[in-house]
């Protein structure tokens, strides 16, 4: 089992590698890296000084030497719009958005385990067809807008909620909700196909055959083999939480590491990119291992390989 | 030499009847019927909206600046309300519609096509470039595809043609997955061992035996793509970073009525709710589809109107 | 007038919902059993046998399917009507069964042990260390070995043969009244199955149990049966005593069926002598798979062949004999040169086939073809059948020139048995055994010297087995082709090789002429082979029918 670990880690490793690199590369492609960090009105001047200051006129093998040696001591250089560390800066907005991420897809995961499984148990039924609109609809929705309207709603006609920031429990209401959306409305899905899927295999029957109780059949039976493909689909999901998290941040006003980034490209400060860039990469590639743990962990097949 | 009963089974039903029974059950299921017409009718007005409404976009009507909708007063094209400058709502979502489709449906062929053939030759080669296409493809994949657009659209600019770029890059790696997967398992079946047999070249085991094969698992996939790219051109249109005026999508629809929402939130709403009306009838139409195409399944179809036991 | 049986069917009728409306599995079936009596279902494919088995047990997904009509009784008792908790107690306390294939039959993601005593706490037996200690005892019964460490393997670690046990395990775990058996040794090893069907019939001994046995070998029905029930499409069409069914079978299709038995009786003088130059010589060809590189785990290959070596000449027939595992499929891919040879050569008319470029080996292609296994996945189903039979003019543009391609197809179509309008039709329209006849046309298409027939009747229905080998019996005669036969059914091919080659675990065990392997077997895996096939329960007095 270990080995099939480490395997994918070593996988997962490259492609935060590769990123990384390709981060480099782009930001050096359009020739003069003072353009993307100076402001837009810099003079040819300012962005030469700014060039020689911090030798991006030397040849691309050493500023990548550099780059690579600034990387492992975490060192993006100073984030010119806050005139603080970038790296810093980035750390320090990543544990909101983190609160923010799991507590989502923890809901999220449980509510599609429950629905979904109900769901299956009797496809086509009044609950099941409810179940599915519901679910596509969550999966269809533009979180941008969904959170706009939440805040007409609640906030301006009715008063109920807060509009933005963070503090009361009551600010995390609206922000949860409309991130949980997508992986909510996708994860039921999954949940259902894969049920429904299971419901039918062979080992189900033996189970019926052997006079096992129906609701044992399905949640003991059933259930941990369905739920097989659903932690690759949340693993997959969780990546793009940071997605939806970068919207629901900006519109929230949730000092995460989403809004952060949008900040950062906003205001042209290419350092704080590059730091925020860095921290997902990071934070996904952990989760990628977790992921594959759990994944392990759950499947027997993999952990003996056959004899 | 044996006789032997010459019955085949059923005669091979010709397109004309394969044609009414998607029908016939299409209209059994009234939620994938709804579907179905909206989804016409946006592509009809994605293609024939500008000729009919498309001036009133522009033209500014100052006695109907930030108008209410369902009001008849200043004609029916004003029945979605006006912005804050007087502009006919229904006029600018019927045209941006032509928009935010014509980007959705640019980026999905370019995957589909792209991803496709890269999936065909990782799946069919068995050395290093199948190995290098799938770790390249590794490193797309493992990066939350909003962020990805993010940085490059921040490097090279935002323009419709890098819009188009990005979301085709970020979306290549599912096609190619899927084609991979489906060439691996193609490739193993034994029409195509048979057909090497009788010296068949790679060529014509390509594209004669194995993409065949593929291609419908494509087109399916990229239906459902079709929806997902819709929702992230409009994020990223909302986000600042996609389609710039003056031209719009509906996405950059609703972030230019960000602004008025506490006293026009009609400028925001209904371009929303148009892009979850589409998604969502892509979403259902292809969920129905799915039921359809798998044999095993199809039996659920006959009885969505039988009453239950 | 004795007791009412023990299981009644009464006329019962099943139907299924598909996509193109509903189709009948089951029409107006009845029949019985009483205790202690072993009663073999007999059908083929589509015949509605399962559809009955499962019905007793209440297995049947409603929808798509739809019990219509019928009683089912038990003791006397209607079980469909029973209220939902006792029907649940019957399944594993008084009746059980077990299933075709074992591994899809139990759950992946739980120990052995611990399904074997869910059976126990299902029915609030035993649970705990007790129902523990019975799952081990179980184990033990059905001759699995080491029981105590093994009860906490996952299915996937153990064999065919074993899975079967304990499935068997499972289902007399209560000591229920009735066993049902679907298909329990289609899927193994003629050795294995002999060793099932022992461990079943030892069971029943034991227990007292009354099975139904349902089967489409008729060589295991001919070996189990008390009384016979033959169904055919959805109908019964004959019952009886199992002697009297196989002996003298009144109804016209278990005529049909009965006459498809291998015949045990003296082989028909194949005197044919083949002397001349080898068409194919196979040396020392030996193929070892790679598993995993080794990188991060044990290195692990597979030997597939070892030291293999044989002649093919012109004319001749040779079969090879082996189980799973054998080797004998590795062999027609390499001789196809489907895929490479670790070492050894095969030389095809004096070359080495895994030497020849491109240009060679094309024309080598024509030369030697092959019928595959599955008639159902060895077509294009996208296909007509008159592409699929043409490919091979396509891909050597100089055997036959277009204008000819119509006439000819028809020609080989005719050949083969069927009729030339079938050539616009698709796969999917014809029976398995229609398919391979298409398969052989295919195979024939570019005048081949050599046919590599890989268990090309294996997935094929038995009445329908014995006309595909005549078929290519007469096809031998009349175009003087040689045949490799590959199969894992010794008997099939008494009447049909010149030559048998047995294989076990990638190497020749023994090579003779048939007659001369039949007769006197060298090796006791041969002897094994030729004797595993059941025999039938009424010649209980042991004579080998040699």
């Amino acid at each position: 089992m270990f080995a099939y670990v480490f395997k994918r880690s070593v996988q997962s490793l490259v492609a935060v590698a590769g990123l990384l690199v390709l981060v480099f590369f782009l930001s050096r492609l359009t020739g003069d890296p003072a353009y993307l960090y100076l402001p837009l009105d810099s003079t040819e001047a300012q962005r030469q000084a700014f060039n020689e200051l911090h030798g991006f006129d030397d040849p691309l093998y050493i500023q990548f030497g550099r780059y690579l040696m600034d990387l492992l001591h975490f060192d993006f250089g100073t984030a010119l719009s806050r005139n603080r560390p970038a790296m810093e800066v980035a750390l320090e907005a990543f544990p909101e958005t983190l609160k923010l991420a799991a507590i989502a897809m923890t809901l999220s995961l449980s509510l599609a385990i429950v629905v979904g499984s109900l769901a299956a148990t009797r496809p086509g039924g009044i609950f099941d067809r409810l179940a599915t609109t519901v679910s596509l609809a969550g999966a269809s929705a533009p979180d941008f807008w969904v959170a706009i309207v939440a805040i007409l709603f609640f906030s301006v006609s009715l008063g109920l909620l807060p509009t933005s920031g963070t503090g009361t429990p009551l600010h995390w209401i609206m922000p949860i909700g409309v991130l949980m959306l997508r992986p909510f409305g996708l994860l039921t899905q999954v949940v259902r196909g894969s049920m429904m899927g299971v419901l039918t295999s062979p080992y189900i029957k033996t189970a019926q055959a052997k006079g096992v109780r129906h609701s044992k059949i399905v949640f003991v039976h059933g259930l941990r083999n369905a739920l097989l493909p659903v932690i690759t689909v949340a693993g997959d999901l969780a990546a793009s939480l940071v997605n939806g998290a970068v919207v629901v941040e900006t519109i929230f006003g949730w000092p995460g590491i989403g809004k952060l980034m949008i900040d950062a490209i906003v205001r042209r400060d290419f350092a704080l990119v590059q730091a925020t860039v860095l921290i997902t990469a990071i934070a996904i590639f952990v989760l990628n291992i977790v992921i594959d743990l759990v994944y392990a962990v759950l499947d027997p097949r993999i952990r003996h390989q056959t004899a | 030499m044996t006789t032997l009963s010459l019955h085949t089974s059923e005669v091979e039903k010709p397109t004309g009847y394969r044609l009414r029974r998607i029908f016939r059950l299409l209209v059994r299921d009234p939620l994938a019927t709804l579907a179905f017409a909206f989804l016409v009718l946006v592509i009809l007005c994605a293609i024939a909206g500008p000729f009919f409404i498309g001036d009133l976009i522009e033209k500014p009507n100052f006695r109907a600046r930030n108008m209410a909708p369902f009001s008849l007063e200043q004609g029916f094209a004003y029945i979605l309300g006006a912005d804050t400058l007087g502009r006919s709502l229904l006029a600018r979502v019927v045209v941006g519609a032509r928009n935010t489709l014509g980007i959705a449906a640019a980026a999905v062929l370019c995957s589909l096509v792209v991803g496709g053939g890269l999936g065909l030759i990782a799946g069919y080669s068995r050395g290093t470039l199948g190995n290098l296409i799938m770790r390249a493809t590794d490193i797309v994949m493992s990066f939350p595809s909003l962020l990805l657009a993010l940085v490059v659209l921040f490097s090279l600019g935002p323009s419709v043609p890098n819009l188009i770029l990005v979301l085709a890059i970020t979306r290549i790696p599912i096609y190619l997955r899927t084609t991979r997967a489906e060439v691996l398992e193609v490739r193993e079946r034994m029409f195509v061992n048979a057909a090497m047999a009788l010296g068949a070249s790679h060529a014509r085991l390509i594209f004669r035996h194995i993409a065949p094969m593929v291609i419908p698992t494509l087109l399916t996939i990229g239906a459902i793509d079709f929806a997902t790219v819709v929702l992230a051109e409009s994020s990223l249109s909302f986000l600042g970073l996609g389609i710039q005026s003056p031209q719009f999508t509906w996405g950059s629809m609703v972030a230019t009525g960000r602004g008025y929402l506490a006293n026009a939130w009609w400028v925001s709403f209904w371009p929303g709710l148009m892009i979850l009306l589409t998604t969502l009838s892509l979403n259902i139409l292809s969920n129905w589809w799915r039921i359809y195409s798998d044999p095993h399944q199809r039996w659920r179809l006959e009885l969505a109107r039988r009453s239950r036991k | 007038m004795s007791a009412a049986p023990l299981l009644a069917v009464e006329n019962l009728t099943v139907d299924f919902l598909s996509g193109d409306g509903s189709f009948r599995a089951t029409d107006g079936v009845s029949f019985h059993v009483e205790e202690g009596e072993t009663l073999v279902i007999l059908g083929e494919s589509g015949s509605g046998k399962s559809v009955s088995a499962s019905a007793i047990m209440g297995l049947i997904d409603t929808p798509p399917g739809e019990i219509v009509s019928g009683r089912i009784r038990y003791r006397g008792e209607d079980i469909m009507d029973m209220p939902a908790e006792r029907r649940r107690d019957l399944n594993g306390r008084r009746i059980a069964i077990i299933f075709q294939d074992p591994l899809s039959h139990l759950n992946p993601v739980y120990t052995v042990g611990w399904q074997l005593a869910e059976v126990f706490s299902a029915h609030g037996i035993a649970s705990g260390e007790e129902a523990r200690r019975r799952s081990v005892d179980i184990l033990q019964r059905v001759g699995i070995p080491d029981p105590e460490a093994r009860m906490d393997w996952y299915p996937h670690q153990f064999s065919g043969g074993q899975r079967q046990r304990i499935m068997i395990g499972m289902a007399i775990a209560l000591g229920p009244e009735i066993l049902i058996a679907d298909e329990p040794t289609t899927a193994l090893d003629v050795s294995v199955q002999a060793q099932i069907l022992e461990l079943l019939k030892k069971l029943q001994k034991e227990e007292g149990l009354a099975i139904i046995m349902i089967t489409h070998d008729l060589e295991v029905a001919a070996n189990m049966a008390d009384r016979i029930v033959v169904m055919n499409g959805g109908k019964i069409v004959e019952e009886g005593a199992a002697r009297e069914v196989f002996t003298a079978p009144k109804h016209a299709y278990t005529q049909k069926l009965m006459s498809a038995l291998p015949d045990h009786a003296e082989a028909s003088a194949r005197q044919e002598n083949h002397d001349g130059a080898p068409l194919l010589e196979v040396r020392n060809l030996t193929k070892i798979y790679q598993l995993s590189s080794g990188l991060f785990g044990k290195k692990r290959s597979l030997q597939a062949l070892d030291d293999v070596s044989f002649v093919l000449r012109r004319g001749e027939t040779l079969g090879i004999v082996g189980e799973s595992g054998s080797g004998k499929s590795t062999v027609a891919r390499l001789l196809l040169r489907l895929a490479e040879a670790t070492s050894g050569t095969a030389l095809y008319r004096g070359r080495n086939i895994f030497e020849m470029d491109r240009r060679e080996l094309l024309a080598f292609r024509r030369r030697v073809q092959m019928v595959f296994q599955d008639p159902y996945s060895s077509m294009n189903p996208r296909m007509d059948i008159f592409s699929i039979i043409s490919e091979s003019w396509c891909i050597h543009g100089d055997i036959l020139e277009k204008p000819r391609w119509k006439e000819r197809v028809a020609e080989l179509l005719e050949l083969v048995g069927l009729r030339p309008e079938h050539a616009q039709r698709f796969p999917h329209q014809f029976s398995g055994g229609q398919r391979q006849r298409i398969a052989i046309a295919r195979a024939l298409a570019c005048d081949p010297e050599v046919v590599v027939c890989d268990e090309a009747v294996s997935a094929l229905d038995v009445s329908i087995q014995m006309q595909i080998i005549s078929l290519l019996a007469d096809l031998r005669d009349r175009l003087g082709l040689a045949y490799i036969f590959i199969t894992h059914d010794l008997p099939i091919v008494r009447n049909f090789a010149d030559r048998i080659l047995v294989m076990k675990a990638g190497r020749v065990v023994e090579e003779n002429t048939t007659e001369k392997l039949f007769r006197n077997p060298r090796e006791d895996y041969t002897r094994m082979l030729i004797q595993a096939a059941p025999k039938p329960k009424w010649d209980e007095a042991g004579v080998m029918v040699v």
